[in-house]
């Protein structure tokens, strides 16, 4: 039996789905026979971990607050042992242009992009810009911001009209942007677990006309298929992609890389790597250790174990 | 929204998002009082059950209640007790509503009617609201048109006075006319009245059902309001037939609702303390309007329009159509404000660029405060917009997404009205 602390909640805007998260994660935890403390991570964070000096910290926390790196950082300094990436991973995965930069130039495809900030439209006069990267990306465009998750201000714009309401919605989320192109295609998530790819899973959207990335959030508009419906050779391609992408960022522990598989060319892109991916009863990480035979206890036992080696159940 | 939603109550932010009468208002001494009041002299009544219908001492309170807004031939035997106004709502829906039957609303409507709504599976058909309420013009082509393809609206729900959350009232004439439209074809109307009493200036109007005399109106009360809405204590008066209904599912939902609560109503009201506990809510909520339509003006003047309430909670602002403000929120949660994002009000995905905004249960700095930090990102993003569009601050009409219901609904009140000069006639 271990001293474990949970840390949920937080401030960042995806504070629900953490809570949610963690509470899942208490209850595997205790069923396990640990001693489970949650934290709603907040200004009192540092004293309560130094009080509680827990022998993990299971972070459950999504968001700005737990997966830009900030809280593995504090967790390093406090010498508390933690669940998942590092600042390292975290801090590259969270920042998407940064992410994408770094697998373009490893030669893990990404779909084309351009990145700007708040102030290069403000200062620079980026929106001269705008028409040439509209021709290049073709529409419809994909419009978000760097960081983020659970889809918050991710739109489409489908012609030159709609880009600066896209731009306007993404900059509410942050202050840098990127303009990405639309792939149309297979919806795919790769969860990774101490560095081996689990079975796929495919969103499919219910009504592909009104298809948005809301809806993947929405229960009743979105159908999550595991295994995805790929051959089996794309879906070697697909893990194979991911595992190349875990390895790239450094991740540890678990996390969830979401692709593209382009309907005409067949060709596999990666979106994003997920260094703190969500573990509610709707997430998609636990439905594909699910797939895998490993029950949600098993999932966070094995998690549990990754980052306190000698540590199980 | 609903992750943003659960952001807006953390201490540190200033909402504007909540929909809270200040309970701060209501004397804690008067409490004590009646409370103890109760337990010396119906202890035992007061944790029993009590009757479905609620019991006689509360239904007299209400009929006195009911009397003071112009409705004074109704007896106690009229009225069912209820748990909130809000169980109202599902009790007509429970009782009226199949899957798929049509509801008609305003637009916008009551956000917590929404997913009463949504868990009957009812098509609601939302009708445009102006600066008079709702436009029963466009209810009656719509009824046509329902009636045409084969469908019968099961209801007509409506707020015809300071809505929620459009904070307008319906006009005399609409009243009139929609009270002669639900007779002339039969249909029953479910009037929502939780702020009638927190009129701040101008003449009463009479309710729906005062001017239908009860026969294809539904009446819904609270005591929420202008009394407390900790209590948890609303009511219907209903035609007959629907009366009897709503009885049964009442009994099913919760046999009866609290006989504690049910006492504070009654004793309270036989101090005779209410009528001037009434003048306080509405003296402090017509100083936090007043506040509010001040900041409005000095923070969001040029970018926005705004409804001007002559009672109630709510105000209802709208912004040019290029902010959504369901993300503008995540901005504003930055700076640690909120408000209701103007979709939760629609079913249909309109009111994307509007708000509301509660005065009732922030303090006036707050509110001040409040509006000021709106007014920075909302400037932000209309800086932005006019920087991407190089227009200035105004956008042009070619960068509307989708023009053509814009205009088709330039009168109406919760859509605005951004091309070029129409701002200079706005609703304010």
């Amino acid at each position: 039996m271990s001293r474990i602390a949970v840390l949920k909640g937080g401030r960042s805007l995806e504070r629900h789905v953490s809570l949610r998260s963690g509470q899942r994660v208490e209850d595997a935890l205790r069923r396990l026979g640990h001693e489970v403390t949650g934290i709603d991570v907040g200004p009192g964070l540092v004293g309560r971990l130094r009080e509680l000096a827990p022998d993990l910290a299971f972070i459950a926390l999504h968001g700005r607050e737990g997966e830009d790196g900030t809280v593995q950082e504090l967790l390093e300094l406090l010498g508390v042992p933690y669940t998942g990436s590092g600042p390292s991973a975290c801090g590259q995965c969270w920042d998407k242009v940064q992410a994408k930069h770094l697998m373009r130039d490893h030669g893990i495809p990404t779909p084309d992009f351009h990145a700007f900030s708040e102030a290069a439209f403000k200062d620079l006069g980026a929106a001269d810009a705008l028409p040439a990267i509209e021709e290049r990306l073709e529409f419809p465009i994909v419009v978000k911001p760097a960081r983020g998750g659970s889809s918050l201000g991710v739109k489409f714009a489908s012609s030159a009209a709609q880009v600066p309401g896209a731009l306007i919605a993404a900059f509410s989320y942050d202050r840098k942007v990127l303009l990405e192109r639309h792939v149309a295609g297979h919806d795919l998530a790769v969860s990774i677990v101490d560095g081996e790819a689990l079975p796929v899973v495919e969103a499919v959207p219910n009504d592909e006309a009104f298809y948005d990335f809301e809806a993947r959030y929405e229960i009743g508009r979105t159908t999550f298929v595991c295994p995805a419906r790929l051959s089996d050779e794309d879906t070697a391609r697909a893990q194979a992609l991911a595992l190349e992408a875990w390895s790239l960022f450094g991740c540890r522990g678990f996390a969830r890389v979401d692709l593209m598989r382009d309907a005409q060319t067949g060709e596999l892109t990666v979106l994003e790597v997920n260094a703190v991916p969500g573990l509610t009863d709707t997430s998609l990480l636990p439905q594909a250790a699910d797939e895998a035979g490993l029950g949600f206890d098993d999932l966070v036992a094995r998690i549990v174990e990754l980052a306190l080696p000698g540590v199980s159940a | 929204m609903r992750d943003l939603m659960a952001l807006t109550a953390q201490p540190q932010v200033i909402s504007l998002a909540g929909g809270l009468p200040d309970m701060t208002v209501f004397p804690p001494e008067v409490m004590a009082k009646v409370t103890a009041q109760i337990a010396a002299e119906a202890s035992a009544r007061a944790l029993q059950y009590g009757p479905t219908e609620g019991l006689d001492d509360v239904r007299e309170a209400i009929a006195q209640v009911m009397a003071a807004e112009g409705m004074t031939a109704i007896e106690p035997d009229d009225i069912l007790v209820t748990t909130g106004g809000q169980q109202v709502i599902d009790l007509v829906c429970r009782t009226l509503v199949d899957p798929g039957d049509v509801v008609i609303a305003e637009a916008p409507t009551y956000p917590g009617a929404v997913p009463c709504f949504g868990s009957f599976e009812a098509d609601v058909v939302q009708i445009a609201m102006d600066a008079d309420g709702m436009r029963v013009d466009e209810l009656e082509e719509t009824l046509d048109r329902l009636e045409r393809e084969g469908r019968r609206p099961k209801f007509v729900y409506t707020i015809p006075t300071f809505h929620n959350p459009a904070g307008v009232t319906m006009s005399l004439p609409r009243r009139r006319r929609l009270v002669e439209v639900a007779r002339e074809r039969e249909l029953l109307v479910l009037e929502d009245n939780p702020y009638g009493l927190l009129r701040f200036e101008g003449e009463p109007l009479p309710t729906l059902y005062s001017l239908d005399g009860g026969e294809f109106v539904i009446y819904l009360g609270t005591f929420s309001k202008i009394l407390s809405a900790g209590i948890r204590v609303g009511w219907a008066v209903a035609p007959g037939p629907v009366f009897q209904k709503l009885n049964i599912g009442k009994q099913a939902a919760d046999l009866c609702s609290s006989s504690l609560s049910q006492l504070f109503v009654a004793t309270y009201f036989r101090s005779g303390l209410w009528a001037e506990q009434l003048e306080r809510f509405k003296e402090v909520y017509r100083r936090r309007r007043d506040v509010m339509l001040g900041a409005l003006e000095e923070f969001l003047g040029p970018h926005a329009e705004w409804t001007r309430p002559q009672g109630g909670l709510f105000l209802w602002a709208t912004l040019p159509d290029y902010i959504d403000t369901t993300d503008l929120l995540a901005r504003a949660l930055e700076s640690d404000v909120a408000f209701v994002p103007g979709r939760a009000a629609y079913l249909d995905g309109r009111g994307g660029s509007s708000m509301r905004l509660n005065f009732s249960g922030v303090a006036e700095d707050d509110i001040r405060e409040g509006v000021r930090r709106i007014g920075r990102v909302v400037r932000e993003q209309v800086e932005l917009y006019g920087t991407l569009t190089g227009s200035a601050a105004a956008p042009a009409e070619r960068d509307r997404p989708d023009p053509a219901p814009q205009e088709s609904m330039a009168d109406v009140v919760p859509l605005p009205r951004r091309a070029g000069g129409d701002r200079a006639r706005g609703t304010r």
